[in-house]
């Protein structure tokens, strides 16, 4: 499957996916999208990247082993519920607030800290299936 | 009822396991020394509930705690009367006096930290045990007692006879405490209640219940289990393998009375019934003598007075199960003087093999010059022991036999087990107090002097306990023994006896059992030799069953996983789909509730008919593909129809999630094909594709029928409502489907992305396992290389 037409539009490609992964988790909450979704097209970016150019790139790309973003992504899910103890709620309340940033309003909250965690939990685990897959020999 | 300092107990409560935090730090420190500084946690507990002495001598009940989980009705609450007072006295004294013992026992183990850990995190457990007044609470400390002991009886881990015990003691101790859980749920689901102060108002509806047989089983089988009844008795003489001072305290003085605790505890609840004055008679006296026959056999000094504690412990359930005044004031006397006598000559023992450098008792003699004090120590205990005044275990047997006397058949049965079994207790008590000291001096492996203060300090002091308690009985009786025993028999009772002896039947078996026991210790050796022979003639023992029964199971479980899981996938597949297509189609036969036809709709769109078509083309292309690439690929299609399908009847987080969930399914199946060695065609003979697409039809028609038979259901709009309109209000968000997913049921989702991350682990050992075998014996160190691992992991 590695055509040079394939292997020279694979990085554009997954950069506009892993972009596009990262646009759908943000808007998640309004529109349709979310931390699943984007985990999803980011875990296809990097599958398409390794079929194309090896899995060596992508997992300097990447730096961290995709586990790891994994864990850290359950990590972060699950401590997104803690910040709730900080302000006298039952775990996982969903806190907001609203900071102004260059004279934009934006809404930040748990919520959103809980999604990129399922974003990360998903990208590291399918990726690092797809990836152990896609090597043949060596780790 | 007073609720006095409910936090400064809480604090009690947890003292012992921060104190287990530090002792590691502290002994690296310290060394041995670090035993002064952590015995204060055990004195701290012990003053504070000396605080308590007073208000439960006027038979006050002291309870606290609060609310845990209150929609489950769960608290972590506690339950100070007297029978929970007595104990964690004698748990935190005691205590006190093992931690100041094993720090010179232990004096130089590299280990020693991880000791005094261990012991106070059991120390934290035990003393939980008893102040439960939660089930929940009794049960998770009952375990934590199992676990602990399990990692003591295990602390010399290179030794293979450690191993096997601490896991011996485990899996029955710690199987008994399901069973006690399992007890503990029926009592909850006849009373409704969670909490032991408020089960003693429900006696009676527990004794009526027809439940009450299976609460009652089950609660003996963990008490039977934790204290070491006949014939689960053998894991307690195999944890002699443990430091002598957890022999000491563990099994004798404390944990294995933990049983015996529970009997007491629920006494007034499930006692006074003919299955209970039956059995725990029948098996404690059976235990009773079984022990003390099996002690006599015994020369090593632990073991002999392991077998006794054995015995000591079904003379106890045998008086519990009595239940009647004497017998529980008597129960009561036992246990206390029992803890003190058990405890000192095990210290005694420990004692004497750290000094002489053996326990073996027909190695030893002539150490009562040598090791003075240890001798008057141990002299107190025994005498304790064989029930002589004017010690406290004196006026236990005194008890114990104006309970038992009366002249019918079945009390005159027991009395005459009590004779013979404090009898030979007699013979061991002596055998192990005065064989070491008394005669000529023996060479011992060491040349025998006296130890230092920490290790004799211990051990003579329980020994004047016991002498003091008795002396001033009427103190005693006032703080310790009426009280203990107003709980137990759940009304108030008062205790008496003093070191005075009466004239009467109770003296006369004293006499009797003085006679008997002087006479069986002029022929200790005799009846040892032929205890020996008649062992050997038997041959078959509950510990060598322990062992028939473990790998008896790990023969069925062989087994089992062997007929379930052949290792064929095909296998694995066919039954999966058997049993899906069974579990949608059996219901609706079985209630024949088919699904009507559903009514061709007539504005079907012209896309739509597109769509349709695009499903069943590429069911025809996965029908008809040449080779396993293109099916899996063509299978593709039909995840894209589908998700179109969904977008075109408004569920776009749906869709789009169908879309990338295909396209990776198809990735990441490709991928896997590569890696099988399979054919690039599939040629199964014709009799074997029929099979297999009879199972895909059941599957197929299974799923549409349930499908049709689940929307032709009115459908139910409050959640999507409920949803809808507070989703933006609530949750600040306008898309319904995340909403739900990371906030109204955000802890699911996090659960669920718990469940992602560990298959993938699981996925990716799995493909490890199968492309770099070599690789993992090559960098893992502590793996021998093994190159025909590959054999088993196909």
């Amino acid at each position: 499957m590695r055509t040079v037409i394939f292997r020279s539009i694979a990085p554009y490609l997954t950069s506009l996916m892993v972009l596009f992964s990262i646009f759908v988790l943000l808007r998640g909450h309004n529109e349709p999208g979310g931390g699943f979704i984007g985990g999803l097209i980011a875990a296809s970016a990097l599958a398409i990247y390794g079929i194309a150019c090896g899995v060596a790139p992508v997992r300097r790309a990447i730096y961290f082993h995709p586990m790891a973003i994994s864990a850290f992504g359950l990590f972060m899910s699950a401590m997104a519920g803690v910040l709730s103890v900080f302000a006298g709620v039952p775990y996982m309340s969903g806190l907001w607030i609203y900071p102004h940033l260059f004279g934009v309003e934006v809404a930040l909250s748990s919520v959103l800290v809980f999604d990129i965690g399922v974003y990360l939990v998903v990208v590291g685990a399918i990726g690092s299936i797809a990836l152990a897959l896609e090597e043949r020999d060596r780790d | 009822m007073s609720a006095a300092a409910p936090g400064a107990t809480f604090i009690v409560l947890m003292l012992p396991f921060l104190a287990a935090m530090i002792a590691p730090w502290l002994t690296r420190r310290l060394g041995h020394n670090a035993a002064w500084l952590l015995a204060l946690a055990p004195l701290a507990i012990f003053i504070h509930f000396l605080g308590f002495a007073t208000d439960v001598a006027d038979g006050g009940i002291v309870t606290g705690g609060f609310q845990w989980v209150p929609s489950y009705n769960v608290s972590f609450s506690w339950l100070i009367d007297g029978l929970s007072l007595t104990f964690a006295l004698l748990i935190s004294g005691i205590g006190t006096l093992i931690i100041l013992y094993s720090g010179a026992y232990l004096m130089g183990n590299a280990q020693l930290g991880r000791f005094f850990s261990f012991m106070l995190l059991f120390m934290g457990a035990m003393l939980g045990v008893v102040i439960s007044d939660s089930f929940l609470m009794l049960f998770v400390y009952w375990e934590l007692t199992s676990i602990t002991s399990f990692l003591l009886i295990g602390f010399d881990h290179t030794r293979e006879a450690s191993r096997r015990a601490a896991v011996q003691a485990l899996v029955v101790t710690g199987g008994g405490g399901l069973a006690l859980l399992a007890g503990l749920l029926v009592i909850w689901n006849i009373t409704g209640v969670t909490q032991i102060s408020l089960l003693l108002n429900y006696g009676d509806e527990l004794r009526n219940s027809p439940f009450y047989l299976l609460a009652l089983f089950l609660v003996l089988g963990g008490a039977f289990s934790k204290s070491a009844q006949f014939p689960l008795h053998f894991w307690l003489p195999n944890a002699m393998e443990a430091p002598t001072p957890v022999s000491a305290y563990l099994h004798s003085a404390t944990m294995v009375k933990a049983g015996v605790y529970l009997l007491m505890r629920f006494n007034p609840v499930l006692g006074d019934t003919v299955w209970w004055e039956t059995i725990l008679p029948v098996f404690g006296g059976t235990t009773l003598i079984v022990g003390t026959l099996l002690a006599i056999r015994q020369t090593d000094l632990k073991l002999m007075l392991a077998y006794t504690t054995v015995s000591s412990l079904g003379l106890l359930v045998m008086l519990t199960g009595f239940g009647s005044e004497h017998a529980i004031a008597a129960a009561v006397l036992y246990l206390v003087a029992h803890s003190l006598f058990k405890g000192g000559l095990f210290m005694v023992a420990g004692l004497i093999d750290h000094e002489a450098g053996t326990r073996d008792v027909t190695k030893l003699g002539g150490l009562r010059k040598a090791m003075p004090i240890t001798f008057v120590a141990a002299m107190a205990a025994a005498i304790s022991m064989a029930g002589l005044p004017p010690f406290i275990g004196f006026l236990a047997k005194e008890e114990i036999y104006y309970a038992l006397w009366a002249t019918d058949p079945w009390s005159l049965a027991f009395v005459a087990v009590a004779v013979v079994g404090n009898g030979l207790m007699f013979v061991i008590g002596f055998a192990v107090a005065i064989k070491p000291f008394f005669g000529p001096a023996v060479k011992t492996p060491k040349p025998a002097h006296e130890g230092p203060a920490l290790l004799w300090l211990g051990p003579l002091t329980l020994g004047l306990t016991a002498l003091v308690a008795a002396l001033v009985s009427p103190f005693t009786h006032r703080f310790i023994s009426s009280p203990m025993a107003s709980a137990v028999a759940g009304a108030a009772e008062e205790v008496t006896i003093s070191v005075i002896p009466h004239m009467g039947p109770a003296l006369i078996l004293s006499i009797v059992t003085i006679i008997f026991g002087i006479i069986a210790y002029r022929m200790l050796d005799h009846l040892r030799a032929g205890m020996a022979s008649l062992l050997a003639a038997i041959g078959w023992g509950p510990d060598r069953g322990f062992d028939q029964f473990i790998s008896g199971l790990v023969r069925l479980s062989g087994g089992i996983t062997r007929f379930i899981q052949p290792g064929r996938l095909d296998i694995y597949m066919t039954v999966t789909f058997l049993m899906i297509a069974a579990a949608l189609i059996g219901p609706m036969a079985w209630y024949g509730e088919w699904p009507a036809m559903p009514v061709w709709p007539e504005d079907v769109q012209f896309h739509e008919f597109v769509v349709f078509a695009i499903v069943i083309i590429g069911l025809l292309a996965v029908i008809y593909a040449r080779d396993r690439l293109t099916a899996i690929v063509s299978l593709g299609i039909q995840g894209f129809a589908v998700a179109l399908i969904f977008m075109l009847f408004g569920a776009p987080d749906l869709s789009f999630t169908q879309f990338m969930v295909e396209t990776l399914a198809v990735v990441i199946l490709a991928l896997v094909m590569t890696r099988l060695k399979l054919h690039a065609s599939d040629h199964r003979p014709t009799a074997q594709k029929l099979a297999d697409m009879s199972v895909a039809i059941a599957c197929g028609v299974g799923f549409t029928l349930y499908l049709m038979a689940v929307t032709q259901q009115p459908f139910n709009t409050a959640l999507s409502d409920f949803f809808s309109a507070y989703s933006k209000v609530v949750a600040h968000g306008t898309n319904v489907v995340n909403v739900i997913i990371v906030d109204f049921r955000g802890t699911d989702t996090l659960g669920e992305i718990a469940v992602v991350m560990v298959t993938g682990l699981a996925i990716l050992s799995l493909i490890r396992i199968r492309t770099s075998r070599v690789k993992v014996a090559d960098n893992d160190p502590d793996l021998p290389p093994a190159p025909d691992q590959t054999a088993e992991v196909r």
